[in-house]
């Protein structure tokens, strides 16, 4: 039996990168989230969002890396995130306008406006494979790793080596700083708490004089910001992949309903949720369990529940099982 | 002008659209997408069921799709020798263990009185179920897969003649809706988008691993056609009698195969196509036409009315999602070849459901005319973007890197194209071409 071994292979192999991923989720589902608080709607497009915002970010990194800026040894990515997220306001604001602005006017059902966003889905892929076509990008650069495996190995004297990528750590902090910002908006600042009246309800905060104009602006604003942060997040601690973008949706939704459609706090909790379900089922338990089984009682499988790739069928299926049970969502969310 | 004039000329149009890819291009492009405008067509009449008729919110098209083409697979082509004794029966006593297990964790969860015993019970049972299964399943799918892994190494078919696993893909379809309706079909709209977006991407997870059933991603090439109406060139090409009526159009005998190959598909496609027409267009006259479209313009008044409106929405799902699996399998027969890779959501879920509402949703002829209109332009917006991009960049410098990169991205106009089209119609026609009556 060796508990420490096996704690820092869990560590190594579940909990950073399920951290990192869980991160990545929570901003991309809070996203998903202030859109159905704001505009009622669950917005199809998100995931084609952030891989637009992320797509600017890469082009920047590779004007800034052709121009010789870096940022030591952090990513150039970062110095390109501002523009990125700029580039990604300006495209959800002119979509806004051409599109759900007259849905919206029309007081068409969420259901119309669900539609509507599968075709500005198809227009925001489109858009990326154009400009930068359907293939992996890499574009992280800087330094690898916080902790290598082989540096901890010797720090330690242990068997087993703890990595943490440069981008794993960056992911956290970054995210735990969007976060707080979000939420000191939205609970400390005049307009965050207009947008909060504006979600609970709609009527009341137009009686009291609240611009629903701004609010969905302001919406978008903060949207754009986040998706293009969690797109830029992942494309660093994988890689930049438009479909892969397309396919996070599901993840991103089942985040978003598991912790509650609406409440961002909930949106927070269900990425991480989904996030280390989706890991420790697919992960190979075998060597965690052979550092702590006892003598020759060491499992001869890999002890893995279910391959890598039914990765979907995890987070499908923990939102099944909350909507039958909770169907409002761990935290309170909207039913509209 | 009335109705079925405009309606008549519609379709007269986006025919000459395909009878002008014939004489510009080649017949057999045109009839290629003839073929796969018949499917779609079918795919529409299949969403338009759901979604036209009774509201429901169906993103999932592209798992029954692609399970009608797993059908195809397990009706017609050979059995692998020894796959059976040697694991197949193993597998299926694993897949009835672990139906079993949900089951009796469904009944525990009902029955037994709620508390921590009942949620004890409940793990128990899943955890020990989940451990038989494995035990059970993982040796019996490793002898299946190690028989002859470079052409076989799975279960193979039941080697019966194609055209039946077309009602087969219909079938597994319908069953697979049946489980999913009977747990998601109580969510709101939305949910179930989700849930529905969700099921269809874990088919082709499930069609892409488990490689006993169907290869995976190695995939299943040399599905048989279904002869005689559809021949093989090769014969066709050595038969005398062939070639004489060939010379006697003024074809070659190359050309005249392959377009007598395709043209046997389109008959077929037309056949099926009619019957689902007509059988769709009865349902919408009937009473229970009238029930569906008063279910999904007033649940609660329905309700009140002493509509059963949950098992109506079931069935209406259950007999859509057939439909879709009944296309997913003439789609692979047309193909010749099962490839879970190629299954992808924005070709075979949200392509279908630009066709249904471009065309006009809960109108069955609207469906129609929406697919044949799309797929036609699915296929040629690639070319005419090309053209575009040569245009406009006809006055770059040769060689410079932004011509190289236009000309390349040209392939992906359709996509934006396709956004568009379905923004423009919701927008300024929100009803479709042919609106619903």
């Amino acid at each position: 039996m060796d508990f420490l071994n096996a704690l820092v292979a869990l560590s190594n192999f579940v909990l950073v990168p399920a951290i990192a991923y869980g991160s990545q989720l929570a901003l991309g589902a809070l996203g998903v989230t202030l859109i159905y608080g704001i505009l009622r709607f669950s917005n199809f497009a998100h995931g084609d969002t952030m891989a637009f915002g992320a797509m600017i970010a890469v082009l920047v990194t590779w004007g800034l890396q052709a121009a010789g800026v870096s940022f030591g040894p952090l990513p150039t990515a970062l110095l390109a995130l501002p523009f990125a997220i700029l580039g990604c306001i300006v495209l959800v604001l002119v979509t806004d306008r051409l599109v759900y602005r007259f849905y919206r006017e029309q007081k068409a059902k969420p259901v119309i406006l669900v539609i509507v966003s599968m075709g500005v889905m198809f227009i925001m892929n489109g858009i990326v494979r154009f400009i930068i076509g359907p293939d992996d990008q890499r574009f992280s650069d800087g330094e690898r790793f916080i902790v290598s495996a082989r540096d901890f190995k010797a720090m330690t004297g242990l068997r087993e080596g703890l990595a943490i990528k440069t981008s794993q750590g960056i992911t956290v902090i970054v995210a735990v700083v969007a976060v707080a910002l979000l939420f000191w908006f939205l609970n400390k600042t005049r307009t965050g708490k207009s947008m909060r009246a504006y979600s609970d309800n709609e009527d009341l905060a137009l009686l009291s004089g609240i611009n629903p104009e701004r609010v969905v602006m302001i919406t978008w604003i903060i949207v754009a910001a986040l998706a293009t942060t969690a797109g830029v997040l992942y494309g660093l601690d994988k890689s930049f992949k438009p479909f892969v973008y397309f396919q996070l949706l599901l993840p991103i939704f089942a985040s978003a309903i598991v912790g509650g459609l609406g409440n961002p706090l909930g949106a927070i909790a269900g990425g991480f949720i989904i996030a280390f379900s989706e890991v420790t089922i697919t992960y190979a338990w075998k060597k965690v369990l052979t550092y702590l089984a006892p003598e020759n009682l060491e499992p001869s499988g890999l002890v893995q529940f279910l391959s890598t790739d039914y990765k979907f069928a995890v987070s499908f299926v923990i939102l099944l099982i909350v909507l039958l049970f909770k169907p409002t969502g761990l935290f309170k969310g909207k039913a509209v | 002008m009335t109705e079925t004039v405009k309606n008549t000329l519609l379709f007269v149009a986006v025919g000459s659209l395909i009878l002008l890819t014939g004489f510009t291009q080649s017949w057999n492009a045109a009839i290629l997408i003839l073929n796969m405008g018949l499917i779609s067509a079918i795919m529409s009449i299949g969403v338009n069921l759901q979604w036209g008729f009774a509201g429901l919110f169906n993103v999932g098209v592209m798992g029954f799709v692609a399970l009608g083409g797993l059908a195809v697979v397990l009706v017609s082509t050979p059995p692998t020798p020894g796959a059976w004794t040697g694991g197949g029966f193993g597998v299926i006593l694993a897949l009835l263990l672990g139906a079993a297990t949900v089951v009796a964790a469904v009944i525990t969860a009902q029955k037994m009185p709620k508390g921590r015993v009942q949620t004890l019970a409940i793990i128990g049972i899943l955890i020990v179920g989940f451990f038989v299964y494995r035990a059970i399943f993982d040796p019996n799918v490793a002898a299946i897969e190690a028989i002859d892994p470079a052409v076989a190494g799975n279960i193979g078919g039941l080697n019966l003649p194609v055209l039946l696993a077309w009602p087969a893909g219909g079938l597994l379809a319908a069953g697979a809706a049946w489980l999913i309706g009977k747990t998601a079909l109580g969510l709101r709209s939305d949910y179930l988008a989700i849930a529905t977006l969700g099921i269809a991407e874990i088919i082709i997870a499930i069609m892409k691993n488990e490689d006993w059933l169907a290869r995976g991603v190695k995939n299943v090439y040399g599905i048989p056609r279904p002869a005689p109406v559809v021949g093989y060139e090769v014969e066709l090409q050595a038969d005398p009698g062939f070639i004489a009526r060939a010379e006697w159009l003024g074809l070659d005998p190359v050309t005249a195969s392959t377009l007598s190959v395709k043209l046997g598909y389109s008959l077929l496609f037309t056949i099926v196509l009619l019957v689902l027409l007509w059988m769709a267009q009865m349902a919408l006259k009937s009473p229970w036409g009238r029930m569906m479209r008063a279910i999904r313009d007033n649940e609660v008044a329905a309700e009140a009315m002493g509509k059963d409106v949950t098992r109506r929405h079931l069935q209406i799902f259950v007999l859509g999602s057939a439909i879709c699996g009944i296309a997913g399998a003439m789609m692979t027969t047309l193909d010749g070849q099962l490839t879970p890779g190629t299954y992808n959501p924005l070709r075979f879920t949200f392509l279908v459901w630009v066709m249904v509402i471009v065309g006009g949703s809960g109108n069955n002829f609207g469906a129609v005319l929406g697919a044949f209109l799309i797929w036609f332009l699915w296929v040629q917006v690639e070319p005419m973007g090309l053209w575009l991009m040569n245009l406009i960049t006809s006055t770059m410098p040769e060689g410079s890197a932004l011509k190289a990169h236009l000309i390349d991205s040209a392939a992906h106009m359709r996509l934006f194209t396709m956004g568009l089209i379905l923004l423009i119609v919701l927008r300024f026609s929100p009803r479709g071409l042919i609106p619903e009556k």
